[in-house]
């Protein structure tokens, strides 16, 4: 189950987030969930696969903005870098970005 | 009223344009606060919800990158849109130059993503609502203070924008007054009617609490309502005159309602109002009825109305306005003697013709102007009187109507005597006619005039006697000298058997009060033969001669000197 403690040790900047939510836990803790579940993360993959640069700026973007509001900062880090490299169109490690960014989901998804 | 803040409270709409959803979940969560919220997920559909949408918003919040129409474009179309450019748009981005590129296009701020503290972000969401809103409305009078509606004014812009965004709507206008408010501010004091008012305004909030509406409070008790079409008010307002009276503990207390439904909106906001008005104060006084629509006829009829109440000076003053003489004829002799005349108005109007009396009158009478046509009326019968006596050296009297204003203008003595004056004519040449209803209303208040204008020499008539509702014991008491019985016992006399038992019992009345009858509306002989049994004095109706002017009267007076001679 994810508690804030545990999301405090995953790293995650709980009390920006929290503050967000206007101090509301259980809300927080929801829209956490949720996250996890947004198709942005399978648009990405499939973007990165495709090497549709524009595609997958447009869901890392999206990406960005929820995990970002969220501050869970674990996977905020990798979104973020792979938004600004995207926005260049750089060639860049972006199937690594991927799974930095898999990975940290998939840590925050073993904590269910 | 949700997407009004019905109460007056408003609770101002803001829309949301974000695709990301756990992004628009946060910012519901902060706004909901003190925000109503919409939400669309991209540009297109928000350009959907804005233009389809009678809903006002307060507030856009916008999202630059978004999927099927980008934040920016959506920000373009807005700004071009004369309607929508209106709205204030803030712009969240997490990128700096899109920043500056959309305060260029004419965004008005932006939040940062991921988003500041819910303070700072409200904070920005009021200053720029409220810097748009001083722009068109005094924001200090959108409330009413004792109600919490919205002010007359605010409102009025309100329905102007529900018109603005969509003018195919169909809307209802409702008008509501409590019925004889001005008597509980006088009986209980300003606190229990200001009570009442709260407590109007609170049950209106409750019984549309679903659905668009929005209300306000123009003048003292008056109460209108801007609501979404709806077929049927059955039931809508039930309950609410129990409720207000119990609550009040004023039993008489009651609310009633004019509607206009579908209301056109090519014609302004105030008129719609004026039509639901109208049919308002149609039914006051009218128990059976707590809700009256409004009708094309129903205008009709108030604009014929308005006109006849604008044309009645001109009319004086033309001369449009004719006095008709009915003569009256005692019955009692061997040959009918002409013994008198009752002055009838009649209105040749320029333009709408012959107006019955029937038309205007009643009109007149609502409104006082009665007292205008009866000085008239008055007036032209004392110099008519004068020009026979001259003329033909025949006094013939007149009988004239003393309206139930006119009795309580304490200047009727005054003004009477002052005709007769002018005319040289004495107080038994002017004999004054009464209705029934009118002792029946105030008999004391009645009686001491009457006993007044009897004292001077007036004789009394008192008119349409049988329709009133005079008791026998007060009929005893009240002075008169002349009982008119109401022509519809004489036209049925001959058709039932109650009406032909009435107008005995009236004769029997007659005689008790030793005055003589008049029999009104009288058109057969055979009526007049069974008058004449029954000890009727006096016959007047279209046996004798329907009300000509004065100048074909003149051949009954030529007639009745030959006779004399």
């Amino acid at each position: 189950m994810i508690t804030i403690e545990s999301l405090r040790e995953y790293g995650a900047n709980v009390d920006e987030g929290l503050t967000r939510c206007m101090n509301n836990e259980a809300f927080y803790l929801k829209l956490v969930a949720k996250v996890l579940n947004d198709t942005a993360f399978d648009s990405l993959r499939k973007a990165v696969e495709a090497g549709d640069k524009e595609e997958a700026f447009e869901a890392a973007h999206r990406l960005k903005g929820a995990v970002g509001n969220l501050a869970l900062t674990p996977i905020s880090e990798p979104v973020n870098e792979m938004v600004e490299q995207l926005r260049n169109k750089s060639d860049a490690d972006y199937m690594g970005y991927l799974e930095r960014i898999e990975e940290r989901k998939k840590q925050l998804e073993d904590m269910i | 009223m949700n997407e009004f803040g019905y109460s007056g409270l408003l609770k101002r709409r803001v829309l949301v344009v974000e695709d990301e959803a756990i992004n628009r979940e946060i910012l519901g969560n902060m706004l909901s606060e003190s925000y109503d919220v919409s939400y669309a997920e991209n540009g297109a559909q928000a350009l959907e919800m804005l233009r389809e949408s009678r809903i006002r918003y307060s507030l856009i919040l916008l999202d630059l990158l978004m999927p099927v129409m980008s934040g920016e474009e959506l920000l373009g179309k807005i700004k071009e849109d004369e309607l929508l450019s209106g709205i204030p748009v803030i712009v969240m981005t997490s990128e700096k130059p899109a920043e500056v590129k959309s305060i260029k296009m004419g965004a008005d701020d932006f939040i940062t993503k991921p988003y500041d503290s819910p303070e700072i972000i409200l904070a920005r969401c009021e200053r720029i609502i409220q810097l748009y809103e001083e722009k068109s409305i005094l924001r200090s009078a959108e409330k009413d203070d004792l109600t919490d509606l919205f002010t007359h004014e605010f409102f009025d812009e309100y329905v102007r924008q529900i018109d603005s965004y969509d003018e195919n709507a169909y809307d209802d206008a409702i008008v509501l007054n409590i019925e004889h408010f001005h008597m509980i501010n006088e009986m209980f004091g300003r606190g229990t009617g200001d009570e009442i008012l709260k407590k109007v305004a609170d049950m209106l909030v409750h019984k549309f609490e679903n659905g668009v509406c929005i209300g306000c409070r123009p003048s003292a008790d008056y109460f209108y309502l801007y609501v979404d079409h709806r077929d049927s008010y059955d039931g809508v307002f039930d309950g609410m005159s129990e409720e207000l009276a119990k609550y009040s503990h004023i039993p008489k207390i009651r609310l009633r309602a004019g509607i206009y439904q579908n209301v056109d909106k090519g014609i302004s906001i105030d008129e719609r109002f004026d039509h639901a008005k109208l049919a308002c104060d149609r039914i006051r006084g009218d128990y059976t009825k707590q809700i009256s629509f409004y009708s094309k006829e129903l205008n009709d009829a108030d604009l014929y109305n308005e006109r006849l109440i604008n044309d009645i000076d001109d009319a004086i003053a033309n001369r449009d306005l004719v006095v008709f003489y009915q003569p009256k004829y005692g019955i009692q002799s061997d040959k009918p003697v002409l013994r008198s005349a009752e002055a009838l108005i009649r209105w040749k109007h320029p333009e709408l013709g012959m107006i019955s009396p029937g038309d205007f009158i009643p009109l007149f009478e609502s409104n006082g102007l009665i007292q205008k046509l009866d000085h008239y009326v008055w007036a032209e019968a004392a110099s008519q009187i004068r020009k026979w006596k001259d003329e033909f050296g025949y006094t013939l009297p007149v009988s004239v109507n003393v309206s139930r204003v006119d009795i309580y203008n304490p200047d009727l003595e005054k003004r009477l005597l002052e005709i007769l004056d002018d005319n040289d004519l004495t107080t038994s040449e002017l004999m004054l006619e009464i209705t029934e209803s009118a002792y029946a209303d105030d008999a004391k208040g009645l009686t001491d005039v009457v006993n007044s204008l009897r004292d001077k020499g007036f004789r009394i008539e008192m008119d349409d006697f049988g329709t009133g509702y005079s008791s026998l014991n007060m009929i005893t008491g009240i002075p008169i000298d002349v009982l008119k019985i109401d022509m519809k016992f004489i036209r049925n006399m001959n058709k039932d058997e109650k009406s032909l038992k009435l107008v005995e019992l009236v004769m029997d009345i007659a005689r008790f009060l030793n005055v003589p009858a008049v029999a009104e509306g009288v058109e057969e002989a055979s009526q007049v033969e069974k008058l004449k049994e029954m000890g009727c004095e006096l016959i007047q109706g279209y046996y004798f001669s329907k009300p000509v002017p004065a100048e074909e009267f003149n051949r009954f007076i030529v007639s009745a000197k030959e006779e004399k001679a």
